[in-house]
């Protein structure tokens, strides 16, 4: 295998592994920019790639077979998005501290989809999951075609989600406002925009988003479900968040530079090059502090209530 | 609220909060088809049945202790420490190679030796996330949650690779673990028959050291000033990026030790799976014990119990053991929100003002620091300020501008 196709390769593994990350990142903005971390995006994930995978699991040999899929990433989106509420309970009606109940939220989702995991299906056991739909002429480009368009739909919605989250954020009136409550919400709050519902709103949206990035995991990716499934990707969504300066595309591109981590560790498994493999799985984690301590002025470009509960009867 | 009803209402939301992680608890006890009652019965009571129980307990309880000092120390200087899952792994690490390395030496002064390698790994470890952070603002939540996946990772390879067994080798079996332990390096079993050991001697040591540290020496009260607010001890003079380092050096360090206690003591060689969620149970120990000594040991031994607990129901009410994970994430989010209900006045102030509303009793009057509790100065301007000597002629062509003049006076 010459140089150019090993890197081909890389690049090609690369953009499906990006898709989790995108997704929950694109959440994950939403929810920085209105001024909240939710460090249980993890747990979420958990969550939507254990309840994602039970349809296709349970109805696999009954007529329902064919929309089972349909129906875990919509019972997935719905649990995120009642997780992402219960976050905002924590942290925006009871205005906790964020960092510690986000490590809460992300124990309670991890150990709450390990546990029914291994009640009600026990061993590792593989589904169909979403099947791969090459786009009919695109897909023949010689280079661009595998790469590009030769995905599964889920891939396709997520490169599509990122301007539309663009959008969202930027030219409509609710992005207006989440970008307000997260910058200075006293502003906000004295315009008559409910800080508050805001929060639950965009950490509902934010919420939904990281179920669907860990159903993508077990029906889109992996084609399974395991205890450690997500393996810290939703961390790195959170972190991806400040790499990508709180803006989606930025984000875009720090999933896709994330992954390509990822699927060098595997190429180069593959190629059967002499790379201790544990030092291999390390390079996204350490990557991930990299990028950190690189970006680290940005903390003046973030969202300046970021981190702070908002309380319209304090003072300062 | 005077004192009385502070107590009450105090009582009041631990309980609430306590309810309300038991509900989501039994929620998913429920879900996987478990008799909540049964389940709970067996998790607090099945493993206090006899003596094997009750000494694991107690040998749960040690590394749960060290590691919640250590939580304890950090979270107390600001800096939340999630790491303590690869602390632990890399004070394993230098510890058994440390034993492994020197089985020459006598008892006295092989364990110690070990013990303050372990101690030493797991400070490198946990000061490379505090460096990040005073040096670089890197977010300490994650960086020590990436570096928790890093050092599982170099545990790994290690295991399998350059500390492997030899007899693992050469029987071809291959199980990633290191040689045993010499003698010399072991703790020693306090009770015959069961695994309790002298690591829990240890443990009640170094918490009464953290209490001396953190509440007796003016080094511990300058990193308990800087977690309580940075910029007022910046302003103060303290040097609040060393102590954060400092804080990230000892709360490693302590982690580091949990794991060299565990292996010396427990194990007697370093294996896969032995720090079993000791990091994360202990940030839950440490919240739960009020970030102080005299909590911690108490909530170390309750943890130690939930733990037992729930790989008993494991056996006895077909309920994974993993299930302990959602009780201390249940367990946290209630800790986090009564927190708020018992200290925030925010918080009291609309949880008094819905209560008013419900029972019809007038509204309370505002806390101290709240914007609704000064009187607005445009209400009485300053008379000496008035175009008029008369006070409250509020209808004057120049009233509007002496307002305006006051407003600004009373800003």
């Amino acid at each position: 295998m010459n140089a150019g196709s090993f890197m081909l390769n890389i690049l090609i593994l690369g953009v499906p592994f990006s898709v989790a990350l995108m997704l929950a990142g694109l959440g994950e903005t939403i929810n920085q920019r209105a001024g909240v971390f939710n460090l249980g995006c993890e747990g979420i994930m958990s969550m939507g790639a254990f309840i994602a995978f039970l349809p296709p699991y349970f109805l696999a040999d009954t007529p329902w077979a064919g929309s089972a899929n349909l129906i875990g990433l919509a019972l997935a989106v719905a649990g995120g998005a009642a997780l992402g509420l219960l976050f905002a309970l924590v942290v925006v009606t009871f205005r906790a501290p964020q960092g510690i109940a986000g490590i809460g939220l992300q124990m309670l989702g991890w150990g709450t989809a390990g546990t029914l995991f291994r009640r009600y299906v026990g061993g590792v056991t593989g589904v169909p999951g979403i099947a791969v739909r090459p786009i009919p002429i695109l897909s023949e480009i010689p280079v661009l075609g595998p790469l590009l368009f030769n995905h599964n739909p889920l891939v396709y919605l997520a490169f599509a989600l990122v301007p539309v989250f663009w959008y969202l954020l930027f030219k409509t009136p609710w992005g207006l406002k989440v970008r307000a409550v997260g910058t200075y919400p006293r502003a906000a709050d004295s315009l008559g925009i409910r800080v508050a519902r805001v929060r639950y709103q965009a950490l509902a949206l934010g919420g939904a988003m990281a179920g669907l990035a860990g159903a993508y995991l077990s029906l889109g990716q992996a084609k399974m479900f395991a205890d450690d499934l997500v393996a810290g990707r939703g961390f790195i969504a959170v972190a991806l968040v400040y790499f990508g300066r709180w803006n989606p595309l930025g984000v875009m591109g720090g999933a896709l530079l994330f992954s390509l981590a990822q699927s060098l560790q595997l190429s180069i498994q593959v190629a059967g090059i002499d790379f201790p493999y544990e030092f291999a799985v390390m390079l996204p984690y350490a990557l991930v502090i990299l990028v950190l301590v690189l970006v680290r002025k940005s903390r003046m470009t973030g969202p300046a209530e970021l981190g702070r509960p908002f309380d319209r009867e304090q003072r300062v | 609220m005077n004192k009385t009803m502070k107590t009450v209402y105090n009582a009041v939301v631990i309980l609430a909060a306590a309810a309300a992680a038991m509900g989501i608890g039994a929620l998913v006890f429920a879900a996987v088809g478990a008799n909540v009652g049964k389940a709970y019965a067996v998790i607090l009571t099945e493993p206090l049945k006899d003596l094997i129980g009750i000494t694991e307990i107690v040998v749960r309880a040690v590394p749960l202790t060290l590691i919640a000092l250590g939580i304890a120390v950090a979270f107390r200087s600001g800096i939340l420490n999630i790491g303590a899952e690869g602390q632990m792994l890399v004070g394993i690490l230098a510890s058994s190679a440390t034993a492994i390395a020197l089985p020459g030496l006598p008892k006295y002064l092989l364990v110690p030796l070990a013990i303050l390698a372990g101690a030493a790994g797991g400070a490198v470890w946990g000061g490379i996330a505090g460096v990040l952070k005073a040096r670089f603002e890197v977010n300490e939540i994650l960086s020590t949650v990436m570096l928790n996946y890093i050092a599982a990772q170099l545990y790994t390879f290690l295991l399998r690779g350059p500390m492997m067994d030899p007899e693992e080798l050469i029987m071809g079996s291959g199980t990633p673990q290191t040689v045993r332990m010499p003698r010399a390096a072991w703790l020693d079993r306090l009770i015959p028959g069961t695994r309790l050991h002298a690591g829990a001697f240890l443990a009640l040591a170094l918490a009464a050291l953290v209490f001396v540290l953190l509440w007796r020496t003016t080094a511990g009260f300058r990193m308990r000033a800087a977690g309580a607010g940075a910029k007022a001890a910046r302003y103060a003079g303290i040097r609040v990026e060393r102590y954060l380092v400092v804080a990230m050096l000892l709360s490693g360090a302590l982690a580091g030790i949990a794991g060299s206690v565990e292996i010396l003591g427990v194990h007697r060689r370093a294996i896969e799976g032995v720090s079993g969620g000791y990091g994360f149970t202990g940030i839950v120990v440490s919240l739960f014990g009020g970030l102080h000594p005299a909590g911690i040991v108490p909530a170390s031994l309750f943890f130690g119990l939930l733990l037992l607990g729930a790989d008993m129901t494991q056996r006895l009410a077909d309920v994974p053991a993993n299930m302990v994970l959602v009780l201390q994430g249940a367990i946290i989010l209630a800790i986090v929100s009564a927190q708020q209900f018992m200290n925030n006045p925010y918080v009291q102030d609309r949880l008094a003002r819905k209560l008013a509303r419900l029972i019809g009793q007038p509204a309370p009057p505002l806390p101290s620091g709240s914007l609704g509790a000064c009187p607005d100065p445009s209400d009485s301007p300053d008379p000496c300020l008035a175009d008029e000597p008369v006070p409250g002629n509020a209808e004057a062509p120049d009233a509007p501008l002496s307002r305006g003049k006051d407003t600004e006076e009373a800003r």
